[in-house]
């Protein structure tokens, strides 16, 4: 037999190390970007001495109470959301699927929409709004997963439609709401529904950084089978996977990791669409390096779309979902429209 | 190698082909043939555990595939259907996912086995210079042999083909026909395969499985299954058999209505 050429696999494995690195450095020069710019300009090399003097001083109290869990707030948003955006397009197999295509957005929003016209939120404090808005998604996902099921097989293309169906009916009952609320209600969710990272309470802050890391977990334990979910269904079967528990468990890991985000963070679209793909068309279709950095990825992006937000017209600070919208739009048009997307 | 007993399978009382027994030996290189909607595809999905068993059984080297793991299937016998996908995998990475079966499923990396036997498949079926392309970048044929490399990689002892030639031009059809039979009689790896072009099925299969309305109408070798009676009464077409005068099978003229008609008057 002819002598194995391992030589442009090892070539692979590097570039995959090297994309990794490339990523990590992107995000650590993001953070640090980010928590040095702002309405307070810190130098870079203030930061170990400000944080090493703890507890007094407006600057720490800038760094540790605002910037810093602004900025990983970011990163597991938009990791989570970029993570969600790459599972759910690999089991729909479809490239247009987003973590908001299924109504998880829809459910969450209306359930806050609920809470805030009835003036609810103001009983329980700063924990009823994300938790409402969770309930909502988590009851948008019970009715999508369990209407997608017959015969106790899911039925993909029918649940992703049937998502999509739920989304719409949820946002018109959304905008019953808006049209019979008073004015100062209307503020109050369209304020929810813009999505903002400005989030006082440091306990939801963990719980998503938390959610964002188990999920990719839970992803990379089925990177396999998402990886032969490439070819179908049906041949990833014939290759001994067993498709029907691999689309359960990573289509609820996938939502709720959705639910999670904008229960805390509100409704920021585009990054679990626009990131998987740009990371597809770099790095191509293999999970194994795909998970990895859309997660990366989605991080890194939500963290420099921030830093625009709340400094392009300072002190003003914009909804972060107009600069994941305009840049990443426009970013992914031009990428898109230089480069033929390839969908499985 | 293979045996179906008193199989019954489908969907629902919608559609379901039932009594259906027949053996294929080990080496053995068989064909199903039948009429559009006949249920040679129920029966294809039938053996591989597609859709369950409902009565009888599919058993493959004694064992029931109702017992077998989804990894156990795959490793005893592969698949090999229409490749339509345009797949943004290459074809290396393609041929290297028949080596799932035998990975355990938190191996992250494929081992130097894997592609040492991903490429020794690729040589064979003359698509390693190919290697490095996209699946949609291959053309049809090529990308059936590609299939063909990967269900190889599976090391299977029973090769499963639903209709692997249908949309290729004859250069492309007997080139992988020509590879299949190949594996059979040089690898002795055990065939079954629907095929639709009855003189392509005389041609390369050793036994023949006529099925019709869901039941097997009559199976054995080419020439005692492909003649015009038989096929007059499966297919409802006037046909006229001959011999292949180098292969001595049965070849199936077709003539069209307008010289029946004058023939018959």
């Amino acid at each position: 037999m002819k002598e194995l050429n391992t030589e442009h696999i090892r070539k692979k494995y590097l570039l995959w190390i090297l994309f990794t690195a490339l990523l990590l450095v992107l995000l650590v020069l993001s953070a640090l970007i980010s928590i040095t710019i702002g309405e307070v300009n810190i130098s870079v090399f203030d930061l170990p001495g400000i944080l090493g003097q703890e507890g007094e001083g407006v600057e720490y109290a800038i760094l540790n109470k605002i910037r810093l869990p602004r900025i990983i707030l970011g990163f597991a948003v938009g990791g989570s959301l970029s993570l969600a955006g790459v599972i759910l397009q690999g089991i729909y197999r479809n490239p247009l699927v987003e973590p908001y295509t299924l109504g998880i957005s829809g459910g969450a929003a209306l359930g806050v929409a609920l809470v805030i016209v009835t003036g609810l939120h103001y009983a329980f404090g700063s924990f009823m709004l994300p938790l409402v808005g969770f309930l909502g998604s988590l009851a948008t996902i019970v009715l999508v997963y369990s209407l997608g099921l017959r015969n106790g097989k899911i039925r993909v293309q029918s649940m992703l439609l049937i998502g999509v169906m739920i989304s719409f009916v949820v946002s018109s009952l959304m905008m019953f709401l808006m049209s019979v609320t008073s004015a100062e209600n209307l503020h109050g969710i369209v304020f929810w529904m813009m999505g903002s990272l400005d989030e006082p309470n440091i306990i939801l802050i963990r719980v998503a950084l938390l959610a964002s890391v188990i999920g990719l977990f839970l992803a990379y334990l089925f990177v396999k089978p998402l990886n032969a979910l490439r070819l179908g269904q049906e041949k990833a079967k014939h290759l001994g996977f067993n498709t029907e528990v691999t689309l359960r468990i990573l289509f609820v890991t996938a939502s709720l990791l959705t639910g999670i985000c904008v229960a805390v963070a509100g409704v920021i679209g585009f990054v679990g669409l626009i990131i998987p793909h740009l990371m597809r068309i770099i790095i191509g279709s293999d999970y194994r390096i795909l998970l990895i950095s859309s997660f990366l990825g989605g991080g890194i992006f939500l963290i420099f779309s921030d830093l625009l937000a709340r400094t392009i017209i300072s002190p003003i600070e914009l909804p972060i979902g107009v600069i994941t919208g305009i840049i990443g739009g426009t970013l992914f048009v031009i990428v898109l429209s230089r480069k033929n997307l390839r969908f499985n | 190698m293979l045996q179906i007993k008193y199989f019954k399978c489908g969907y629902g009382k919608k559609f379901y082909i039932s009594d259906i027994t027949f053996g294929v030996d080990k080496g053995g290189f068989t064909g199903i043939i039948g009429p559009n909607g006949s249920g040679k595809t129920t029966l294809f999905r039938g053996i591989t555990g597609e859709l369950p068993t409902e009565e009888g059984a599919v058993i493959i080297n004694g064992h029931n595939i109702k017992d077998l793991t989804l990894k156990e299937k795959a490793r005893k016998m592969a698949v090999v259907t229409q490749e339509f996908e345009n797949v943004d995998v290459t074809v290396e990475d393609f041929v290297l996912m028949g080596r799932f079966p035998y990975q355990s499923p938190f191996q992250f990396f494929e081992t130097k086995e894997d592609y040492g036997i991903a490429h020794k498949y690729l040589e064979l079926t003359d698509m390693y210079r190919l290697k490095d392309k996209y699946m949609y970048q291959l053309s049809g044929g090529e990308r059936q042999l590609a299939a063909i490399a990967r269900a190889l990689s599976q090391e299977p002892e029973l090769l499963l083909l639903d209709e692997p030639t249908s949309s290729l031009d004859i250069t492309h059809k007997m080139q992988v026909l020509n590879l299949i039979q190949h594996l059979n009689s040089e690898m002795k790896l055990t065939v079954l395969m629907i095929i639709h072009d009855l003189n392509l099925a005389s041609e390369y299969c050793d036994n023949l499985i006529m099925i019709n309305n869901g039941k097997i109408h009559v199976t054995g070798k080419p020439e005692d299954v492909l003649n015009y009676k038989t096929i007059e009464e499966v297919y409802n077409t006037v046909v006229i058999t001959k011999t292949n005068p180098l292969s001595n099978k049965p070849v199936v003229l077709l003539v069209s209505g307008k010289v029946l008609d004058e023939h018959k008057t």
